[in-house]
């Protein structure tokens, strides 16, 4: 029987390789972008789990405007990707610090 | 009848007129045009300056005492501006008007080839002005801005070539000199204000019995008395401004001014008026005897020993100013054994006769072409009778011979110190004795030099014939020692009529007026003695008539020794010329003393300006450099720049730092809010 708390457990999980992935990796920003990605997944998961469980389709709703503006930042992220690369030559992360105080 | 407000008025804002003229539209109305208009005030003032000492005098008028205009307010203190007009002032006014008006006269002729023309006729009416100011005060906040304006006029005159650079040295040790004096004199102030709550004289002076008893608790362990502290600070201020050791440096360097200056300012008026305000104040002074037998002691040291200074000196205008220094230690010994009419009586003939020395100087020094060391004259007597005559009028008068105007004040001081019992007297009795014989030696040692003897000059003509107007201010000491282009000539008229106009009082003023100014109580209330100090209430039982006090003269102690240092003085500088120079020789250490003065000057240069100079190089450093912009200023911008300097480390760039930060920071957060709810 799977109960609530195996889902609650897979996002907790899911979430956690997310963070890993924004702060272990130090090559690609893509892996970052995905990261990202990752992690709003664990939280859909969440949403999804404590809809069925609870009984209230609210939950799914969310889970829907959450991919929609998911996708829609990943398109911009992307675009921003694009334009780094144009003019750094570069997308590995550790390259990336012009920011540095 | 009362004085009328308007004609006082007048008195005090014509030298002021007159001065604001020739000063801002000096150029606009020219030379003539100046001294024009600054003789014309000064002569309005000195009218009608007589014709008020005559109202009181024979005219019965009332003292005048009247605030004319509020100055300010500061809670409950008020401060006008007021005249006080009794016979003190008015013999004041005259003298400060008539001698004023006389070196007007004078200066025509000495600056008349001086490119400062119009300058120096507003100063001198500027100086008249504030100086009258000074005496017509009815308030202690008046007194000092006449003070301090007169101190300024004083400072301007001193350095008025002021492309010298003594001259600028010279002014700066006057003014720097005086502060000192002022900052005890406005500290004086202060008490009064503090015990008697007002700055009215009049109202201060009839408060002044209440300060019997009040201490002032200055020290640990002793409280000192009121009204000695308050006699103390106000006479400080009378010590810068009256030259009284050890303040007196800066009056033989103020020379470095014209000479219609040192007569004026530095002789006959502004140096007396320590003299004046301390006669003013004697109702406060005399609740203090340790007060005023520090005055008498002060003055005792000036009257002798800078007397002895002018007898090794060389400059013919210095010798008179170390003459200055000496009479005005007579007055304030008079001062001290609460003599005050003798102190302002000796201030009134001291003004005609020291006025008239030192214009006298300045003859010689135009017929000189501006030579002034008395080792290059001699034998001016044919050259110029006139200023020969008046000059030894005025140095009788100094030397105290009977009947002349000195004898009269200066006997009167040197018996009232014999009458006095107050501590130190024996000592100030000393003094002022011997300095009568000290003061007639350098009179006559001056008069030969300049006026008898060989000539100890000779006369060149060059082939360029370039006359008086190169001989001005910078030009200075450009030629030889000794040697003249053209023979020594007699002044014009502008410069001998007040020679000869001053001669008159330095004779007479003395045999008519001493009767009732010393021994009279002619100066009524405005002086206050107590009866038990009064010396000259003594004295007056012995005195029947100036005539007789004349033919006494000649049998007492005084006359016997000017006539002993006269007799020197001849032996010395007229018929045994070498016999000086062997004197010197013999007396070397004597000598070299009196020739530094006492090392007093070197002494303040090295302690005071040197010290000066030090400390504030020495606060520049540390203070100002090393605290102030090292560790305030620079300090607090070097702290935040090292603090920023170890949190930028934090700001990486690198996105995966500030993401671990953030993670780091929310499991805090959470684990925090966790053990909380624990």
């Amino acid at each position: 029987m799977i109960t609530l708390s195996h889902y609650i457990v897979l996002g907790a999980i899911l979430f956690c390789i997310a963070v890993a992935g924004i702060f272990i990796n130090r090559k690609n920003v893509i892996v970052l972008l995905m990261a990202i990605e990752l992690m709003l997944l664990a939280v859909n998961t969440n949403f999804v789990a404590f809809s069925r469980f609870f009984g209230d389709v609210g939950g799914q709703v969310f889970v829907f405007f959450i991919l929609t503006v998911a996708a829609a930042e990943s398109a911009i992220g992307l675009a921003i990707l694009v334009l780094l690369f144009r003019n750094r030559s570069t997308i590995n992360v550790a390259e990336i610090d012009s920011m540095k105080g | 009848m009362s004085l009328s407000l308007s004609i006082l008025l007048i008195i005090a804002l014509a030298p002021l007129a007159g001065a604001v003229l020739a000063g801002l539209l000096g150029r606009v109305i020219g030379r003539a045009g100046s001294h024009t208009v600054t003789i014309l005030g000064v002569g309005i003032a000195c009218g009608l300056s007589m014709y008020v000492l005559y109202q009181l005098v024979w005219g019965g008028a009332e003292n005048f005492n009247q605030d004319v205009y509020t100055w300010f307010e500061i809670g409950k203190l008020h401060v006008s501006v007021g005249f006080m007009v009794d016979r003190l002032t008015a013999m004041m006014m005259v003298v400060v008007t008539f001698v004023s008006l006389l070196v007007h006269v004078y200066t025509i002729g000495y600056m008349s080839d001086d490119p400062g023309y119009q300058r120096f006729f507003s100063y001198i009416s500027l100086f008249t002005f504030s100086m009258l100011m000074l005496v017509m005060s009815n308030n202690f906040m008046q007194l000092f801005f006449g003070w301090e304006a007169v101190g300024l006029v004083s400072y301007l005159l001193i350095g008025f070539w002021y492309k010298r650079p003594t001259a600028i040295f010279a002014n700066m040790k006057a003014f720097l000199v005086n502060r000192v004096g002022d900052f005890g004199f406005l500290l004086g102030i202060s008490a009064i204000l503090f015990f008697l709550n007002t700055l009215d004289y009049q109202t201060a002076f009839d408060a002044a019995p209440t300060l019997v008893g009040k201490t002032l608790q200055i020290t640990q362990n002793h409280a000192w008395d009121a009204a000695t502290v308050i006699g103390i600070l106000l006479f400080i201020g009378a010590m810068g401004k009256s030259a009284q050791v050890p303040l007196h440096v800066w009056l033989p360097d103020s020379m470095e001014g014209p000479t219609p200056i040192s007569a004026l300012i530095h002789a006959a008026t502004m140096v007396t008026a320590g003299i004046f305000m301390v006669a003013r104040m004697s109702p406060i002074f005399e609740l203090t005897d340790t007060a005023l037998s520090f005055i008498m002691v002060i003055g005792a040291t000036t009257a002798l020993f800078t007397g002895l200074i002018g007898i090794v000196q060389n400059d013919i205008k210095r010798v008179i100013a170390y003459s200055t220094l000496s009479q005005l230690g007579y007055m304030t010994v008079a001062l001290g054994v609460s003599a005050y009419s003798g102190a302002v009586f000796h201030l009134m003939t001291h003004a005609f006769f020291k006025a008239l020395l030192f214009l006298c100087a300045g003859s010689v020094i135009i017929g000189m072409h501006h030579e002034q060391d008395m080792r290059y004259m001699g034998g001016l007597r044919k050259y110029m009778p006139i200023t020969w005559i008046t000059m030894w009028i005025g140095s009788l008068a100094l030397a105290g011979t009977p009947f002349f105007s000195g004898f009269y004040s200066k006997d009167a001081i040197i018996e009232a110190v014999g009458e006095s019992h107050r501590w130190g007297h024996g000592y100030a009795y000393f003094c002022v004795m011997a300095g009568v014989f000290v003061t007639s030696l350098y009179s006559f040692r001056l008069l030969y030099m300049t006026f008898h003897g060989k000539e100890r000059f000779r006369v060149e003509h060059k082939k360029h014939g370039h006359g008086h107007d190169a001989h001005h201010d910078d030009d200075h000491g450009h030629h030889t020692p000794g040697v003249l282009e053209h023979a020594p000539h007699e002044s014009p008229w502008v410069v001998t009529l007040p020679l000869l106009l001053l001669a008159i009082p330095s004779i007479a003023i003395g045999f008519l007026t001493a009767g009732p100014m010393l021994y009279g109580k002619w100066f009524g209330k405005a002086i206050h003695v107590n009866e038990a100090n009064d010396v000259l209430a003594e004295l007056s039982h012995e005195f029947h008539s100036a005539f007789a006090a004349g033919i006494h003269g000649f049998s007492a102690w005084p006359f016997w020794l000017a006539f002993a240092g006269f007799a020197v003085a001849t032996y010395i500088y007229l018929f045994n010329v070498a016999l000086a120079g062997k004197i010197k020789n013999g007396l070397k250490p004597i000598y070299e003393l009196l020739n530094h003065k006492y090392w007093i000057d070197e002494l303040y240069f090295a302690v005071f300006a040197r010290g000066g100079v030090a400390l504030g190089k020495g606060l520049s450093k540390v203070g100002e450099a090393a605290i102030i912009d090292g560790a305030i200023v620079n300090g607090s911008a070097n702290l935040v720049q090292r603090i920023a300097g170890g949190v930028r480390r934090v700001q990486s760039g690198f996105l995966f730092h500030y993401a671990f930060a953030m993670i780091l920071g929310l499991i805090l957060l959470l684990g925090g809010f966790w053990l909380i709810g624990q």
